[in-house]
């Protein structure tokens, strides 16, 4: 198991491979379908997200007595949705990573190549796992998309996660693609 | 009769109690489906990881009465009733009960004006939540919940046989084949290992919600009907061999379970629906008794 901290180390994120499993210390930003098409379409991010780490997720937000916001529930979205953005985003707003979950397609892994970043896989339906280690929410973003949809700043501390994609080309999604698709293929003759 | 005045605080209580309970714990038959999943992985394997971390989250739900799964889904109601059943009062209770839901944070912010964008923020809208009826004349009362998320029913597959591409005919074959193609399709967007709701006949929404609703069948239940229980044994046997695994980080169990159901069709038309739930099954239903408690729990 491989501890990073946020400000999150490009050239630590570039030795990660595939099947690296990682727990995360520090900031990351939630952002899917309505932020990554607002950044996409060239609005201005309302953070910055230089070197941050970008969390597919929409989570269960709820302000407690005291106003405060408390996480209810935090596990990943399925990333393959924001494929048409992800990449520019990463070249324009200069991420280290993004978290998800299923992986993400071809025009992803080139741009994970070319920036040195990588894709970390959280695991779908763990809501309380990831809850239970965000300590904070610092700020959040966007909340007219709707609470799911808001860029929502947290605090994370040994957040679980394991690396799919790197930044050498390799994807675990890609390859077991093609060999379930050989299966697939002999199965129904 | 049960009407409105019969619509107690106790139909309320019940019914969040019903909603607690699907969005925090995995039914029965699903824990144990899921268990010998882990059972059958090789240790240390991403496999293995994705499955252990599943179990811990499914610990920390039940203690804290918090989501499973962050998508709390599409809340769909299924309710078994006796004749004259006042449906108005009894939705108007359901409602409140999903609204009270979703402020304590079991449920999410789910629902989605599709034209302006703008979240309703307390889960009611057109077609939210979902009510399907069905009367007896047992006199029983029995609602039973499911919350199904996005990224599962975004993998949903209708096929309209025969399908040239995957050289799919009108029969179990073809049948066979269209519905291993949406497990092969659903890798990396539902959550697996799943669960599959099939449907052969009926029309483009009737297969579709029949689909669906195989998924409130016991996992472990038998179908009475000899060759659909073949078709269910045989599908789950070749999709477990197709590799993908839990999350689809390679490995054993892709699917835990099959269920398939047959409706009557046109002759022009022979759909196969299929109706995928991710590993988070969350699904619960209880009995009430006449003062509107809860009887029994269906699922736990």
């Amino acid at each position: 198991m491989i501890l990073l901290k946020s400000p999150f180390d490009r050239n630590e994120i570039k030795k990660l491979k595939v099947g690296d499993i990682v727990h995360l210390t520090g900031t990351i930003v939630t952002g899917r379908d309505a932020v990554c098409k607002y950044l996409y379409a060239g609005n201005d991010s309302p953070m910055n997200l230089n070197g941050q780490i970008l969390y597919h997720a929409g989570p269960v937000v709820i302000k407690d007595e005291s106003g405060e916001y408390v996480v209810k529930a935090a596990g990943p979205t399925t990333s393959i949705r924001e494929e048409p953005y992800q990449a520019d985003i990463i070249k324009k707003h200069g991420l280290v990573a993004v978290i998800g979950k299923g992986g993400m397609g071809k025009k992803t892994l080139e741009a994970l190549r070319e920036f040195g970043a990588v894709y970390f896989h959280a695991i779908g339906g763990a809501a309380q796992v990831y809850a239970v280690r965000i300590k904070k929410v610092t700020s959040v973003h966007l909340l007219e998309f709707g609470s799911p949809e808001a860029m929502w700043e947290l605090e994370v501390e040994d957040f679980p996660v394991i690396v799919t994609m790197d930044s050498h080309g390799n994807s675990l999604h890609k390859d077991l693609e093609q060999s379930s698709e050989k299966i697939f293929k002999k199965l129904i003759g | 009769m049960i009407n409105a005045s019969e619509m107690t605080p106790n139909l309320y209580n019940s019914l969040l109690s019903l909603i607690e309970s699907t969005s925090s714990e995995l039914p029965i038959d699903v824990a144990s489906a899921m268990d010998l999943a882990k059972k059958n992985e090789n240790e240390k394997t991403s496999a293995a990881y994705a499955l252990n971390i599943i179990e811990e989250n499914r610990v920390l739900a039940k203690k804290y009465i918090a989501p499973l799964c962050q998508d709390t889904g599409t809340i769909s109601f299924y309710i078994n009733h006796p004749p004259h059943f006042d449906r108005t009062s009894f939705e108007k209770m359901a409602i409140d009960a999903v609204i009270s839901a979703t402020k304590k944070g079991i449920l999410r912010q789910n629902s989605v004006d599709s034209l302006s964008g703008l979240n309703s923020g307390d889960n009611i809208g057109l077609g939210h939540p979902g009510f399907y009826y069905e009367e007896n004349q047992t006199g029983s009362l029995e609602i039973k919940l499911m919350l199904k998320g996005g990224g599962c029913e975004n993998v949903g597959a209708q096929y309209s046989l025969p399908d040239t591409r995957l050289d799919a005919g009108r029969d179990l074959v073809g049948v066979k084949k269209v519905v291993l193609d949406a497990v092969q399709n659903a890798q990396g967007k539902g959550c697996s290992p799943g669960i599959l709701g099939v449907c052969i006949g009926g029309d483009r929404s009737t297969g579709y919600a029949y689909s669906k609703k195989q998924l409130l069948r016991f996992l472990n239940d038998e179908n009475q009907i000899t060759e659909l229980k073949k078709l269910e044994e045989e599908i789950l046997i070749d999709a477990n061999q197709l590799g993908i695994g839990p999350m689809g980080f390679g490995g054993k169990t892709t699917l835990l379970a099959v269920k398939i159901a047959a409706l009557h069709r046109l002759p022009a038309s022979y759909f196969v629906s299929v109706s995928y739930m991710c590993w988070a099954h969350r699904r619960q239903g209880i009995i009430l008794g006449n003062d509107m408690n809860i009887k029994k729990w269906i699922y736990r």
